[in-house]
Protein backbone atom coordinates (compact mmCIF):
# COMPACT_ATOMS: atom_id res chain seq x y z
CA UNK A 1 0.00 0.00 0.00
CA UNK A 2 1.19 3.17 -0.96
CA UNK A 3 2.18 5.65 1.47
CA UNK A 4 -0.85 8.18 0.71
CA UNK A 5 -2.89 5.62 0.97
CA UNK A 6 -2.59 4.65 4.73
CA UNK A 7 -2.32 8.17 5.56
CA UNK A 8 -5.59 8.52 3.68
CA UNK A 9 -6.89 5.46 6.08
CA UNK A 10 -5.48 6.61 9.33
CA UNK A 11 -6.47 9.94 8.64
CA UNK A 12 -10.18 8.79 7.21
CA UNK A 13 -10.55 6.59 10.23
CA UNK A 14 -9.51 9.22 12.81
CA UNK A 15 -11.69 11.48 11.59
CA UNK A 16 -14.86 9.11 11.58
CA UNK A 17 -13.76 7.94 14.85
CA UNK A 18 -13.58 11.63 16.79
CA UNK A 19 -16.96 12.64 14.83
CA UNK A 20 -18.98 9.73 16.25
CA UNK A 21 -17.42 10.75 19.66
CA UNK A 22 -18.25 14.13 19.12
CA UNK A 23 -21.94 13.18 19.31
CA UNK A 24 -21.91 10.38 21.97
CA UNK A 25 -19.31 11.33 24.63
CA UNK A 26 -21.19 12.56 27.79
CA UNK A 27 -18.71 15.02 28.85
CA UNK A 28 -19.08 18.82 26.46
CA UNK A 29 -15.63 18.52 27.39
CA UNK A 30 -14.52 15.96 25.71
CA UNK A 31 -16.88 16.36 23.00
CA UNK A 32 -14.86 19.94 22.03
CA UNK A 33 -11.30 17.96 22.54
CA UNK A 34 -12.52 15.11 20.24
CA UNK A 35 -13.92 18.44 17.62
CA UNK A 36 -10.32 19.27 17.67
CA UNK A 37 -8.99 16.43 16.96
CA UNK A 38 -11.57 15.70 13.83
CA UNK A 39 -10.50 19.26 12.45
CA UNK A 40 -6.79 17.99 12.22
CA UNK A 41 -7.26 15.04 11.05
CA UNK A 42 -9.32 17.05 8.24
CA UNK A 43 -6.27 19.28 7.63
CA UNK A 44 -4.63 16.26 7.18
CA UNK A 45 -6.87 15.30 4.42
CA UNK A 46 -6.40 18.35 2.79
CA UNK A 47 -2.64 18.59 3.16
CA UNK A 48 -2.94 14.99 1.26
CA UNK A 49 -5.26 16.57 -1.07
CA UNK A 50 -2.60 19.60 -2.02
CA UNK A 51 -4.93 22.22 -0.74
CA UNK A 52 -2.07 22.83 1.70
CA UNK A 53 -3.61 26.80 2.28
CA UNK A 54 -6.67 25.63 3.69
CA UNK A 55 -5.67 22.59 5.60
CA UNK A 56 -3.30 25.65 7.60
CA UNK A 57 -6.57 27.95 7.89
CA UNK A 58 -8.58 24.77 9.12
CA UNK A 59 -5.87 24.18 11.73
CA UNK A 60 -5.36 28.42 12.67
CA UNK A 61 -9.12 28.86 12.35
CA UNK A 62 -10.86 26.19 13.39
CA UNK A 63 -8.62 24.22 16.24
CA UNK A 64 -6.97 27.40 17.40
CA UNK A 65 -10.22 30.09 17.64
CA UNK A 66 -13.61 28.24 16.94
CA UNK A 67 -12.74 25.40 19.49
CA UNK A 68 -10.99 27.60 21.91
CA UNK A 69 -14.53 29.38 21.98
CA UNK A 70 -16.09 26.52 22.11
CA UNK A 71 -14.55 25.42 25.24
CA UNK A 72 -14.91 28.74 26.85
CA UNK A 73 -18.00 28.70 26.40
CA UNK A 74 -18.57 25.01 28.07
CA UNK A 75 -16.96 25.49 30.57
CA UNK A 76 -18.41 28.79 31.37
CA UNK A 77 -21.82 27.85 31.21
CA UNK A 78 -22.82 26.28 34.66
CA UNK A 79 -25.26 23.92 33.36
CA UNK A 80 -25.91 19.73 34.34
CA UNK A 81 -24.79 18.28 31.26
CA UNK A 82 -25.79 14.78 32.13
CA UNK A 83 -29.67 16.08 32.89
CA UNK A 84 -29.58 16.75 29.19
CA UNK A 85 -27.75 13.88 27.92
CA UNK A 86 -30.66 11.99 28.98
CA UNK A 87 -33.14 11.89 25.89
CA UNK A 88 -29.98 10.67 24.43
CA UNK A 89 -31.00 6.64 23.81
CA UNK A 90 -34.72 7.35 23.19
CA UNK A 91 -33.71 9.42 19.68
CA UNK A 92 -31.38 6.86 18.87
CA UNK A 93 -33.36 4.59 16.28
CA UNK A 94 -34.49 7.75 14.42
CA UNK A 95 -31.25 9.39 14.77
CA UNK A 96 -29.35 6.71 13.81
CA UNK A 97 -31.91 5.46 10.87
CA UNK A 98 -31.52 8.97 9.14
CA UNK A 99 -27.95 8.97 9.65
CA UNK A 100 -27.84 5.46 7.83
CA UNK A 101 -30.42 6.67 5.00
CA UNK A 102 -28.22 9.47 4.78
CA UNK A 103 -24.82 7.75 4.15
CA UNK A 104 -26.31 4.96 2.29
CA UNK A 105 -27.93 7.65 -0.63
CA UNK A 106 -25.05 9.92 -0.84
CA UNK A 107 -22.62 6.60 -1.23
CA UNK A 108 -24.65 5.27 -4.03
CA UNK A 109 -24.63 8.58 -5.93
CA UNK A 110 -21.32 8.58 -5.16
CA UNK A 111 -20.44 5.21 -6.72
CA UNK A 112 -22.25 5.52 -10.00
CA UNK A 113 -21.44 9.29 -10.36
CA UNK A 114 -18.04 10.41 -13.24
CA UNK A 115 -16.78 13.32 -14.60
CA UNK A 116 -18.16 14.76 -17.86
CA UNK A 117 -15.37 13.55 -20.44
CA UNK A 118 -15.09 17.54 -21.53
CA UNK A 119 -15.04 18.86 -17.64
CA UNK A 120 -11.40 20.54 -18.42
CA UNK A 121 -13.03 22.88 -21.01
CA UNK A 122 -15.20 24.42 -17.87
CA UNK A 123 -11.54 24.52 -15.33
CA UNK A 124 -12.00 28.50 -14.31
CA UNK A 125 -8.63 28.30 -12.56
CA UNK A 126 -6.54 25.30 -13.21
CA UNK A 127 -4.90 24.39 -10.28
CA UNK A 128 -1.14 23.08 -10.16
CA UNK A 129 -0.83 19.38 -9.59
CA UNK A 130 1.31 17.73 -7.56
CA UNK A 131 3.30 16.70 -10.66
CA UNK A 132 3.54 19.79 -12.18
CA UNK A 133 4.89 21.57 -8.59
CA UNK A 134 7.67 18.60 -8.68
CA UNK A 135 8.16 18.99 -12.24
CA UNK A 136 8.83 23.20 -12.10
CA UNK A 137 10.03 23.94 -7.66
CA UNK A 138 9.72 27.09 -8.84
CA UNK A 139 5.81 27.42 -10.44
CA UNK A 140 2.93 28.47 -8.64
CA UNK A 141 2.24 26.53 -5.32
CA UNK A 142 -1.42 25.88 -3.82
CA UNK A 143 -1.05 29.30 -1.66
CA UNK A 144 0.63 31.23 -4.52
CA UNK A 145 -1.85 30.15 -6.88
CA UNK A 146 -4.80 30.64 -4.35
CA UNK A 147 -3.37 34.34 -3.57
CA UNK A 148 -3.51 34.82 -7.60
CA UNK A 149 -6.74 34.40 -8.04
CA UNK A 150 -8.61 35.65 -4.24
CA UNK A 151 -7.19 38.56 -4.80
CA UNK A 152 -7.76 39.62 -8.47
CA UNK A 153 -11.12 37.09 -9.50
CA UNK A 154 -12.42 37.04 -6.40
CA UNK A 155 -11.42 39.97 -4.58
CA UNK A 156 -15.45 40.90 -4.16
CA UNK A 157 -16.20 37.77 -2.45
CA UNK A 158 -12.79 38.36 0.09
CA UNK A 159 -14.74 41.59 0.86
CA UNK A 160 -17.57 40.39 1.91
CA UNK A 161 -16.52 37.49 3.85
CA UNK A 162 -14.67 40.52 5.56
CA UNK A 163 -17.41 42.64 6.28
CA UNK A 164 -19.57 39.15 7.19
CA UNK A 165 -16.64 38.64 9.81
CA UNK A 166 -16.96 42.59 11.27
CA UNK A 167 -20.74 41.82 11.36
CA UNK A 168 -19.97 39.00 13.54
CA UNK A 169 -17.85 40.37 15.64
CA UNK A 170 -19.93 43.63 16.53
CA UNK A 171 -23.09 41.27 16.61
CA UNK A 172 -21.39 38.60 19.39
CA UNK A 173 -19.99 41.73 21.07
CA UNK A 174 -23.77 43.29 21.45
CA UNK A 175 -25.45 39.64 22.12
CA UNK A 176 -22.77 39.66 25.01
CA UNK A 177 -22.21 43.44 26.73
CA UNK A 178 -23.84 44.20 29.68
CA UNK A 179 -23.84 46.73 31.87
CA UNK A 180 -23.69 45.09 35.67
CA UNK A 181 -25.62 46.88 38.36
CA UNK A 182 -23.35 47.81 41.34
CA UNK A 183 -20.08 47.86 40.59
CA UNK A 184 -17.72 50.49 42.00
CA UNK A 185 -15.40 51.65 39.71
CA UNK A 186 -13.98 55.32 38.84
CA UNK A 187 -15.86 57.80 36.92
CA UNK A 188 -13.57 60.46 36.32
CA UNK A 189 -16.57 62.81 34.69
CA UNK A 190 -18.13 62.64 37.97
CA UNK A 191 -15.45 63.42 39.86
CA UNK A 192 -13.72 66.63 37.51
CA UNK A 193 -18.10 67.78 37.71
CA UNK A 194 -17.85 68.13 41.56
CA UNK A 195 -18.34 71.73 42.89
CA UNK A 196 -17.96 73.19 46.15
CA UNK A 197 -22.05 73.17 46.51
CA UNK A 198 -21.60 69.62 46.35
CA UNK A 199 -18.83 68.52 49.07
CA UNK A 200 -19.01 71.32 51.29
CA UNK A 201 -21.95 72.77 54.09
CA UNK A 202 -21.47 75.42 55.98
CA UNK A 203 -23.57 74.97 58.69
CA UNK A 204 -23.63 77.93 61.62
CA UNK A 205 -24.17 76.33 65.37
CA UNK A 206 -25.84 78.15 68.33
CA UNK A 207 -23.28 77.88 71.02
CA UNK A 208 -24.38 75.44 73.68
CA UNK A 209 -27.04 73.69 71.49
CA UNK A 210 -24.65 70.89 69.11
CA UNK A 211 -26.19 69.79 66.46
CA UNK A 212 -29.30 67.75 66.77
CA UNK B 1 -3.48 -6.27 1.38
CA UNK B 2 -5.09 -4.42 -1.55
CA UNK B 3 -3.77 -1.92 -3.11
CA UNK B 4 -5.84 1.05 -3.95
CA UNK B 5 -5.85 4.35 -5.24
CA UNK B 6 -6.80 7.11 -3.26
CA UNK B 7 -9.92 8.56 -5.99
CA UNK B 8 -12.54 11.03 -5.27
CA UNK B 9 -15.07 8.85 -4.58
CA UNK B 10 -13.17 7.83 -0.92
CA UNK B 11 -12.81 11.62 -0.09
CA UNK B 12 -16.81 11.68 -1.05
CA UNK B 13 -17.81 8.81 1.46
CA UNK B 14 -15.67 9.72 4.05
CA UNK B 15 -16.91 13.56 3.63
CA UNK B 16 -20.82 11.94 3.49
CA UNK B 17 -19.99 9.66 6.94
CA UNK B 18 -18.92 12.69 8.47
CA UNK B 19 -22.29 15.04 7.65
CA UNK B 20 -24.68 12.20 8.50
CA UNK B 21 -22.77 11.90 11.96
CA UNK B 22 -23.35 15.65 12.04
CA UNK B 23 -26.66 15.32 11.17
CA UNK B 24 -27.15 12.72 13.94
CA UNK B 25 -25.79 14.24 16.09
CA UNK B 26 -28.56 16.77 16.23
CA UNK B 27 -31.59 14.14 16.52
CA UNK B 28 -29.56 12.83 19.05
CA UNK B 29 -27.84 15.72 21.35
CA UNK B 30 -31.57 17.54 20.53
CA UNK B 31 -31.15 19.29 23.96
CA UNK B 32 -28.15 20.50 24.06
CA UNK B 33 -27.13 23.35 22.27
CA UNK B 34 -23.72 22.84 22.62
CA UNK B 35 -23.51 19.62 21.11
CA UNK B 36 -25.91 21.05 18.42
CA UNK B 37 -23.43 23.45 17.30
CA UNK B 38 -20.57 21.31 17.18
CA UNK B 39 -22.59 18.91 14.74
CA UNK B 40 -22.98 21.72 12.87
CA UNK B 41 -19.68 22.43 12.42
CA UNK B 42 -19.10 18.79 11.76
CA UNK B 43 -21.74 18.93 8.90
CA UNK B 44 -20.07 21.94 7.48
CA UNK B 45 -16.23 20.26 7.44
CA UNK B 46 -18.19 17.56 5.11
CA UNK B 47 -18.95 19.88 2.65
CA UNK B 48 -15.12 21.81 2.61
CA UNK B 49 -14.20 18.40 2.52
CA UNK B 50 -16.25 17.91 -0.36
CA UNK B 51 -15.21 21.14 -2.23
CA UNK B 52 -11.66 20.85 -1.83
CA UNK B 53 -11.84 16.68 -3.14
CA UNK B 54 -13.79 18.05 -6.47
CA UNK B 55 -11.22 20.98 -6.66
CA UNK B 56 -8.05 18.86 -6.44
CA UNK B 57 -9.89 16.36 -8.65
CA UNK B 58 -11.25 18.54 -11.44
CA UNK B 59 -7.98 20.04 -11.00
CA UNK B 60 -9.99 24.34 -10.41
CA UNK B 61 -8.74 26.17 -7.89
CA UNK B 62 -12.65 27.83 -7.82
CA UNK B 63 -13.63 24.98 -5.11
CA UNK B 64 -11.11 25.81 -2.90
CA UNK B 65 -11.74 29.35 -2.81
CA UNK B 66 -15.52 28.65 -2.13
CA UNK B 67 -13.92 26.03 0.79
CA UNK B 68 -12.74 29.40 2.19
CA UNK B 69 -15.52 31.10 2.18
CA UNK B 70 -17.31 28.63 3.62
CA UNK B 71 -15.06 28.57 6.64
CA UNK B 72 -15.42 32.19 7.09
CA UNK B 73 -18.81 31.96 7.08
CA UNK B 74 -18.47 29.06 9.97
CA UNK B 75 -16.42 31.07 12.12
CA UNK B 76 -18.89 33.53 11.68
CA UNK B 77 -21.58 31.16 12.89
CA UNK B 78 -19.73 30.12 15.98
CA UNK B 79 -19.21 33.30 16.88
CA UNK B 80 -22.52 34.44 16.96
CA UNK B 81 -24.06 30.93 17.63
CA UNK B 82 -22.02 31.16 21.20
CA UNK B 83 -22.94 34.41 21.69
CA UNK B 84 -26.58 33.85 21.48
CA UNK B 85 -25.92 30.71 23.79
CA UNK B 86 -24.12 32.76 26.94
CA UNK B 87 -27.00 35.39 26.16
CA UNK B 88 -29.39 32.81 26.68
CA UNK B 89 -27.75 31.03 29.96
CA UNK B 90 -27.93 34.44 31.54
CA UNK B 91 -31.51 35.17 30.88
CA UNK B 92 -32.62 31.60 31.72
CA UNK B 93 -29.63 29.82 33.98
CA UNK B 94 -30.35 27.04 31.63
CA UNK B 95 -29.79 25.61 27.93
CA UNK B 96 -32.41 23.74 27.19
CA UNK B 97 -33.81 23.65 23.57
CA UNK B 98 -37.25 23.02 24.89
CA UNK B 99 -37.25 25.98 26.80
CA UNK B 100 -36.20 28.32 23.78
CA UNK B 101 -39.89 27.67 21.82
CA UNK B 102 -40.94 31.66 23.39
CA UNK B 103 -39.13 35.29 22.18
CA UNK B 104 -39.70 36.33 25.76
CA UNK B 105 -38.52 35.64 28.89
Amino acid sequence: MSIAGFAFLVFSFTIIASALMVVASKNPVHSVLFLISTFIAAAGLFVLMGAEYLAMVLVVVYVGAVAVLFLFVVMMLDVDFVELKQDFLQYLPIGGAVAVLVVVELIMVVSVWAFPSDADLALAHPSPTAAQTVADPNGPTNIEAMGLILYTDYVHYFQIAGIILLVAMIGAIVLTFRTREGVKKQDAAAQIGRKREDGVELVDIPTGQGLS
Amino acid sequence: MVDFEVGLGAYLSVAAIVFAIGMAGIFLNRKNVIVILMSIELMLLAVNINLVAFSQFLGDLTGQVFAFMVLTVAAAEAAVGLAILVAFFRNRGDIAVDDASLMKN
